[in-house]
């Protein structure tokens, strides 16, 4: 218990130190604030582009769209501002300082998940939050008790699937140092696929997005029983209750590669 | 004299292009990896334009299914050597100061980089370029363009595409002169850009006031223009005045840059000796 108080601690002054260093200089923290919620607007305009031409996309209207969009782009935002700072895990093992970490008594992974916060995603989590705000009204859904719990799930275990992809993406890196667009193909991919209506792929990729890279659980299923839309062929509505299920199993698939990959390491001397 | 110091330039420039070329062709895992990435964004993108054409059940702005699966497969052999994904090199340099040793070297850095920048753009053209046009008129169908007059305009509408991507890289790279961090400048120029430019949507799907946008800014210029060139959406008759605009913002991209370059050198300070 002691030990627990002691580690939160410690995890507690380190993310203070790193908000302060990150809003330290005014400007340039501001313009990075700026860059995400830009992001996140151009990402909402290319949906808005996209049904100026159409009424429906991939079986969903323009207010039920901004709902998966919602979804999406927060539980995107919250994953990369909790974890996405493991990209940088290239940049250790190229310069050997991985070694570092090693020698801590704490397992790497979660060292290099508490060594950082990227408060920048702010800006990308204010757009989904304001354009979820918008989708409940238009699409008349109240606060009942199903739909807390719905929402709920959704929002945990669609952080937790995306972090899963960010940490397999990660884990990889052990094994191709140079080439993390390899995996970049299927974890952005992936992540790119989240936000879009998965009826919109053909049968073999809704079954790639689905349930090999478990991309239709991040916001498309939960959006479904949310909203209480019908299913689609390989998409059962009911799937999305399951979505705590994919975002466990895709933590198993991450930490097993993870595991692979730290044993796979070989320090670079020195 | 004159003449031969024209040439000596030349020269150098085409040194710099070259080693631009061999530099990243070193990597060819990389290169690899990069060709499956640019596979699966296509095969996202196209889904979501098919999807949405049947859902319109007829063409949208001119587009019929065959013309959007052309749009994506030119686009996604374009994206690398347009270099629409951010470079961040001289902005490094100059938060490093590393950027006074290229201040200086005989040949103005604008030049020197544009020289390495063709060298890249060439080899990604080659290198993920070819073989995503591939896969997709093997397993989609790609339009060429209108005629063998077309083709080689598309082929000079696409070097100024990457000019024109330069001249603004490298301007919004100099931003680093007075800004201490310019990462939010640099995510905001790369977001703007792939949108307005054309990567998600054709610009031709924009609502009309969106297009003003669009056509305001120097984007649509790097990529849907030598896109609709290759895919054969514009023929002869369009050709030169699509070129004529996009020699415009060359020229505007690259004087701003020259105009950035010199003001820079004037704030830089670099310590140590």
């Amino acid at each position: 218990m002691a030990d627990l108080r002691t580690d939160l601690h410690a995890y507690r002054t380190l993310l203070t130190a790193r908000v302060r260093a990150q809003t330290a200089y005014r400007v340039s923290f501001a313009t990075d604030v700026l860059g995400t919620l830009l992001v996140g607007l151009t990402e909402l305009a290319e949906v808005y582009v996209i049904f100026h031409n159409v009424p429906r996309l991939g079986g969903l209207t323009f207010a039920e769209a901004l709902m998966l969009f919602a979804l999406a782009n927060i539980s995107y935002s919250l994953a990369d501002m909790l974890v996405g700072h493991l990209d940088t895990l290239p940049a250790f093992i190229r310069a050997g300082t991985v070694d570092a970490f090693y020698l801590r008594p704490l397992p790497l992974l979660a060292q290099l998940i508490t060594s950082d916060i990227s408060l920048r995603r702010f800006g990308r989590l204010g757009v989904g939050l304001v354009t979820f705000g918008i989708a409940l009204r238009i699409n008349e859904i109240g606060w009942s008790g199903r739909n807390v719990v719905v929402v709920g799930l959704a929002v945990l275990s669609g952080t937790a699937i995306v972090a899963a992809l960010f940490v397999c993406a990660s884990a990889l890196q052990f094994f191709l140092v140079d080439a993390s667009e390899l995996t970049n193909g299927l974890v952005y991919g992936g992540a790119y696929a989240s936000q879009n209506s998965t009826q919109v792929f053909p049968n073999p990729l809704r079954v790639l997005f689905t349930y090999v890279v478990p991309a239709a659980f991040v916001a498309y299923l939960p959006t479904v029983v949310l909203l209480d839309l019908p299913g689609a062929t390989l998409l059962p509505a009911w799937l999305g209750w399951c979505s705590p299920l994919a975002a466990a199993v895709a933590w198993g698939v991450a930490l097993l590669l993870w595991r692979a990959g730290t044993r796979h390491y070989q320090g670079a001397g020195g | 004299m004159r003449g031969q110091g024209w040439r000596r330039d030349v020269g150098v420039f085409w040194v710099l292009a070259r080693a631009g070329f061999r530099r990243y062709s070193t990597y060819r895992l990389a290169t690899f990896a990069g060709l499956v990435t640019n596979t699966v964004f296509g095969l996202i993108r196209a889904s979501i334009l098919l999807a949405a054409l049947a859902a319109a059940g007829t063409t949208i702005a001119g587009y019929s299914d065959a013309q959007a699966s052309s749009y994506v497969w030119w686009s996604q052999g374009l994206v690398a050597s347009v270099g629409l994904f951010g470079w961040s090199e001289v902005s490094d340099r100059v938060r490093s100061g590393d950027i006074a040793v290229d201040f200086a070297r005989p040949l103005d850095p604008q030049v020197a980089y544009l020289a390495g920048d063709l060298g890249r753009a060439a080899l990604q053209a080659l290198a993920r370029g070819v073989p995503s046009v591939a896969v997709g008129a093997l397993f989609f169908g790609v339009s060429a363009p209108q005629g063998p007059a077309v083709a080689a305009l598309a082929v000079v509408s696409v070097l100024l595409g990457v000019v024109i991507s330069f001249g603004c890289r490298y301007a919004v790279n100099l931003t680093s002169f007075w800004l201490v961090q310019n990462r939010g400048v640099q995510l905001v120029y790369m977001v703007a850009s792939g949108f307005l430019a054309g990567l998600f949507v054709p610009v031709h799907w924009f609502p009309d006031w969106l297009l003003v946008v669009a056509r305001c800014t120097p984007f649509p210029s790097m990529f849907q223009a030598p896109i609709d060139l290759l895919s054969g959406r514009a023929g002869l008759g369009e050709a030169l005045p699509i070129l004529g605009v996009q020699l415009a913002w060359a020229a505007g991209a690259l004087a701003l840059g020259q105009l950035l370059t010199r003001r820079g050198r004037r704030v830089l300070e670099v310590q140590g000796g």
